[in-house]
């Protein structure tokens, strides 16, 4: 068709006409999860061997993603077919587990899958990294909940008490962004976290459009074309040449979130959210593993153990975690202090390779002792 | 140019369209460029350069037309109002400190108004004494083209910018310690530069023809063009001012077309090639030669689409104001040989530089007598290692102007040897051996491009070629 016969009237008349549609289009159907399936990960790239996760992208070539569908489509777990001879074992937990400040081959799943380790009956175990560097519990039951489709036969379950109180559960921006996945978790297991909470952000009308979903959607390409750079360089984190250290001189403070000493109230605590992922988990092991921390012998460390946890609090919880694995016969071990402080990096839970290395020992030894999962001869 | 800018230019071409029977184009298109030098001129660390970068800009375009204005040619009205209506949109912008809403046209809330109202009086007065004493003297011209090259060489050398950050600071009562080579960005000087060269060099050979302060201005600060070029030539342009133009349907959907494809190629191909292009930080995280190959290309496109789109908008923006920009990109990397790709990558670069470097370097040296060969050499060199150098001052810019001086010596050379001889059997064979050996040359040249440090360049081609350290 000739230029001149075309009203431009008409043209942009059409052109807004379609772009409606496509926006009614988008907030009817929604696509976005949906589209997060669709990835370059584990045909053409390789899957990442931890969830994206990256406060400074162009450096880590990694991103953070509200989406998990979009998260565990570029992880390895997806791309992973399990074989009769894998003995598939899922870990979950905070930065700690995902890695923070270490290259993969650090990571305390590096470690643990390095040991090569088999079940009595010749199984390999291959562990699988789920970390997330937010705390909270209800952010790994999320985790757990999406991961069980992978068919797991153990769960490990990285806790430490600042992924406890009430009040942190709904504080990861992963949780925030993810209400309805979050709702059906509070339904099914009746949690007692609060569906309409101001904290979460579900999505209005026109945050769903098209329009508003730009961010996310641009979030998805992103993840797909740092993945080249992952597949060249092997890099997923930015891991800067000097950090600042936890810190050794302490507050003399003793308040944890409003409570005060001598007794832990467990009702500010998110039991329930264990209960829940355990029985999410149904007839698969789960091993609740308390995970180390700094013990500091600067000041005031009479009263606090560091700058996350006063004594009295932190003694309380571990002796009220023992008593309930106890009570409740969960699968429970308390490795606080299995890593050496000097180990120890910009927080109370965050590990160097050696301190990782130390943990994954005196964790096999656990999974020696208790689930007979020993080094291949 | 960001989206929202680019919409908006497109969207006062279409509204404006609609009035030129009311409207004059040429001084909407005046005022226009002038309001965008500062809409355009990004924040800088530097108190109130963000605001006087731009007047510099407006000043040295004024000075160089009164500079070129031919001895018998008188100051028309037309001048007058344009001075006057430069003079007040400056002093206007100013004013905008003292109206908050109004501020967002500049990047941060302008200086006081005494304090332009003062400078500008300087520089008006100093375009009056060019006017009257220094118009079109020969030593006055030579002389601006050197000042022009040493603003140049200031804004493009690394540590002669960054002590002129230290100096500004200092004057400016902020902190020296702060000061970064990167504080002084002049927002199109580089394109500035080559037009204002342009015009005084025509001067000088008394072929520019007389140009209206107004059209001068717009021609030097066209705002499509006033980041990225084209670099337009200024009859050319006065042209199209020249011509009656109004809006037709037809040209409208040419300018869509023009500006839909730059950008998709700049703000869809380009920054999704960004990504995983070849830079000093992958350059070192990558060792497989597989996949430095892929990054090299990544950039090798990146760069292409890049300004090849940057090209495109400007050009569909110029349309839109019935200014039509000459082409700056032919399909360089589908050229049979280098010579070939330099006539069709960043065009009017290359013909600026052919205009006012190569031909007059080379009739020069032809009145020596040296050897062609050697002429050819020399020239070529010095040519592309200036165009290297306009990048920046800096080795890697200096050895990727070599590396292409160096390869169109060598074609021309070959060139000539077969000229009298019948090498090539299968002239079919030999265009597509010629368009991936010139693809893959200049590729490989883009790694001097990229990389800042020369060892860093060393270290990717072993990687490339799979050579052990």
């Amino acid at each position: 068709m000739e230029a001149q016969n075309i009203s431009l009237a008409r043209l942009l008349f059409k052109a807004a006409l379609i772009f409606l549609l496509c926006n009614l289009l988008f907030v009817t159907f929604h696509p976005t999860s949906a589209l997060g399936r669709l990835t370059l990960y584990n045909w053409l790239l390789p899957g990442r061997e931890r969830l994206p996760y990256g406060d400074d992208p162009p450096r880590a070539y990694n991103l953070n993603l509200y989406g998990l569908e979009a998260m565990f489509a570029s992880h390895k777990l997806s791309g992973a077919e399990k074989t009769a001879g894998e003995f598939r074992v899922l870990i979950v937990g905070d930065s700690s587990v995902w890695g923070f400040l270490l290259e993969n081959k650090d990571t305390l799943t590096a470690a643990l899958n390095l040991a090569g380790l088999q079940t009595p009956d010749g199984r390999k175990a291959v562990f699988y990294n789920l970390g997330h560097p937010t705390i909270s519990l209800t952010k790994d039951l999320m985790i757990l909940d999406y991961a069980m489709r992978y068919e797991p036969d153990f769960i490990l379950w990285f806790v430490t008490l600042e992924a406890f109180p009430n009040v942190k559960q709904i504080s990861s921006p992963l949780v925030q962004n993810n209400p309805e996945r979050i709702g059906n978790l509070i339904r099914q297991y009746d949690l007692s976290i609060d569906p309409h909470s101001p904290e979460f952000k579900p999505a209005d009308f026109w945050e769903r459009t098209l329009i508003g979903q730009r961010r996310n959607l641009a979030d998805l390409l992103r993840l797909q074309l740092y993945g080249l750079m992952w597949a060249a360089t092997g890099i997923d984190a930015f891991i800067p040449e000097t950090i600042e250290l936890r810190a050794v001189d302490l507050e003399s403070n003793e308040d944890y979130y409003g409570q005060q000493p001598p007794i832990l109230n467990d009702d500010e605590l998110a039991l329930d959210v264990i209960q829940a992922g355990l029985a999410r988990a149904g007839e698969v092991p789960v091993l609740i593993v308390n995970e180390p921390i700094f013990v500091s012998s600067g000041a005031n460390s009479d009263v606090r153990y560091n700058s996350f946890y006063p004594r009295w609090v932190y003694d309380g919880y571990r002796e009220m975690l023992r008593s309930l694995a106890s009570a409740n016969g969960w699968n429970y071990a308390d490795l606080w202090q299995t890593a050496d402080n000097a180990e120890f990096t910009n927080t109370p839970i965050h590990l160097t390779p050696r301190g990782t290395l130390e943990l994954a020992q005196a964790l096999m030894a656990v999974l020696g002792d208790q689930y007979q999962l020993h080094p291949i001869p | 140019m960001t989206l929202i800018q680019i919409f908006l230019f497109a969207a006062l071409a279409l509204l404006a369209g609609r009035f030129y029977k009311v409207v004059n184009r040429n001084w909407l298109l005046f005022v226009a460029s002038v309001l965008a030098v500062f809409w355009l001129q990004p924040a800088s660390a530097i108190r109130n350069l963000f605001f006087f970068l731009p007047c510099l800009s407006l000043s040295l375009a004024a000075l160089v037309w009164a500079l070129t204005l031919p001895r018998d040619v008188r100051f028309s009205s037309a001048d007058r109002r344009a001075v006057a209506l430069l003079v007040g949109l400056v002093l206007l912008l100013s004013a905008t400190r003292y109206f908050e809403p109004l501020c967002c046209l500049t990047a941060s809330r302008p200086p006081q108004i005494e304090l332009v109202a003062f400078l500008l009086a300087l520089i008006t007065g100093f375009v009056f004494i060019l006017y009257r004493l220094g118009r079109s003297r020969n030593w006055l011209l030579n002389l601006s083209v050197l000042l022009i090259l040493v603003v140049f060489i200031v804004l493009k050398s690394e540590p002669v910018a960054l002590r002129v950050s230290v100096g500004l600071r200092s004057l400016g009562g902020q902190d020296p310690q702060l000061a970064s080579s990167l504080d002084i960005g002049w927002l199109g000087f580089s394109y500035i530069a080559f037009r204002l060269i342009h015009t005084l060099r025509d001067r000088l050979a008394g072929r520019l023809p007389r140009v209206s302060l107004r059209d001068f201005v717009t021609y030097i600060v066209f705002f499509p063009a006033l980041t990225a070029g084209p670099i337009d030539r200024i009859e050319r342009f006065q042209g199209d001012l020249q011509r009656n133009f109004t809006l037709q349907s037809d040209q409208i959907f040419s300018a869509g077309r023009r500006l839909v494809t730059g950008l998709l190629m700049k703000f869809v191909l380009a920054d999704a090639l960004a990504f995983f292009a070849l830079n000093s930080i992958n350059a070192v995280q990558t060792q497989s030669s597989i996949w430095m190959w892929l990054l090299l290309l990544a950039f090798s496109f990146r760069l292409f689409f890049d300004f090849a789109g940057y090209t495109q908008i400007a050009i569909g923006l110029g349309m839109l104001f019935g200014i039509l920009l000459p082409e700056n990109f032919n399909r360089p990397y589908l050229q049979p040989n280098l010579t070939a790709f330099w006539n069709s990558w960043h065009i009017t670069l290359a013909q600026w530089f052919r205009s006012y470097y190569f031909n007059p370097l080379t009739r020069f040296l032809r009145i020596r007598n040296l050897p062609v060969w050697l002429i050819i050499l020399f020239a070529q060199l010095s040519t592309m290692a200036l165009i290297g150098l306009w990048h920046g001052l800096t080795w890697n810019f200096l050895a990727w102007g070599i590396w292409h001086g160096g390869g169109l010596f060598v074609h021309n050379q070959w060139a000539q040897f077969t000229k009298t001889r019948s090498i090539v059997r299968n002239p079919k064979l030999s265009l597509s051996f010629g368009i991936v050996a010139t693809f893959a040359f200049v590729t490989l040249g883009w790694v001097w491009f990229a990389l800042p440090q020369p060892a860093d360049a060393f270290r990717v081609f072993r990687i490339l070629f799979g050579i052990a350290a």
